[in-house]
């Protein structure tokens, strides 16, 4: 009996690994972020449309928020851009757009032509902000609660569909939660 | 005008006080001056993984991102920060996946372990297969 049964096991055993590791909807790329749970780490940055001004996430205490780290470099952010835009028209959140290792005149240029979804556009020019963010690529995009928390990041560019399913249902809970 | 023409002045008197005394940690060729603290560098950047281009290390990568992370490296092995502290850095914003070689937890200990795993499985498999063909009969 063992003699069938443990070699069956075992192949069930393969399959389900394969199932899982094999899955085309699991993005091998995207990682899981340590940061999530955690404090969000502080920054204060000039703001890209007016340098004058400083974007610290310290005043956003209170609020859950949303920062997505983009570039004019990045070709994925460009697709999700539009996707932004509509989300912001509806101001469920305040955006925070994370300009990562940038030109600045390029991003002043991509907000004025193709649209600015952002409430504040924090310039972080030398990544610094973003290695504390734990970023390792563009776009991502972070939630933070209103203890300052970040409770979630989605790493590839956002999409109506995503910010239906992963991101409202958790801004729901994060303001009920209080 | 007058504060515009002082400027060079006065950045040429902070020129002169400053880094005559203190040598820039960094030599001509971006490497650190400190013979010590750069071997520590070379080891500690390549078991650090570039998650940009996820099978190269930190070491060997042009991604912009391990630029940058063996800026910070760099920076850090200046102020006189451990290892065990660059490496908590890395891992408390990266996870462990950051380095090459995952410190001993209950997690890892499954990666670890599983080559020991599967030598003993397999090793008491050949074990009984050879007993049991030295028992058979020669002409079968």
């Amino acid at each position: 009996m063992w003699k069938f049964l443990l070699p069956f096991a075992a192949f069930v055993a393969l399959v389900v690994l394969f199932a899982f590791g094999l899955n085309p909807n699991r993005d091998i790329h995207s990682l899981p972020s340590p940061l999530v749970g955690k404090p969000a780490p502080e920054f204060a940055l000039s703001d890209v449309l007016d340098p004058t001004r400083t974007v610290s996430n310290a005043k956003l205490k209170g609020q859950v928020y949303v920062l997505n780290v983009w570039a004019t470099w990045c070709v994925a952010c460009r697709e999700e851009q539009g996707a932004l835009l509509a989300i912001a028209r509806q101001h469920a959140v305040p955006i925070i757009g994370l300009d990562y290792k940038d030109n600045q005149d390029k991003a002043k240029l991509w907000l004025t032509q193709l649209g600015n979804p952002y409430t504040a556009v924090p310039f972080d020019g030398d990544g610094r902000t973003a290695i504390d963010w734990g970023v390792y690529g563009a776009p991502e995009t972070y939630l933070v609660d209103t203890q300052g928390r970040i409770i979630f990041k989605f790493i590839s560019p956002i999409t109506q569909e995503v910010w239906q399913k992963e991101f409202l249902p958790r801004i729901a809970a994060a303001r009920s939660g209080t | 005008m007058r504060f515009r023409a002082m400027l060079p002045a006065a950045a040429l008197l902070c020129a002169l006080q400053s880094p005559a005394q203190q040598p820039a940690p960094l030599d001509d060729h971006g490497q650190l001056r400190n013979p010590v603290l750069q071997t520590r560098f070379e080891r500690i950047t390549k078991e650090l993984r570039c998650l940009q281009c996820q099978n190269e290390s930190i070491a060997d990568s042009n991604a912009e991102l391990a630029a940058d992370l063996r800026r910070q490296v760099r920076e850090m092995l200046v102020a006189g920060q451990s290892d065990a502290a660059i490496f908590s850095f890395m891992t408390d914003r990266y996870g462990e996946f950051v380095r090459f070689a995952p410190p001993w937890s209950p997690k890892s200990s499954l990666i670890w372990g599983a080559p020991f795993f599967v030598l003993l499985v397999g090793g008491l498999i050949v074990f009984r297969v050879a007993r049991q063909r030295s028992r058979m009969p020669l002409d079968e």
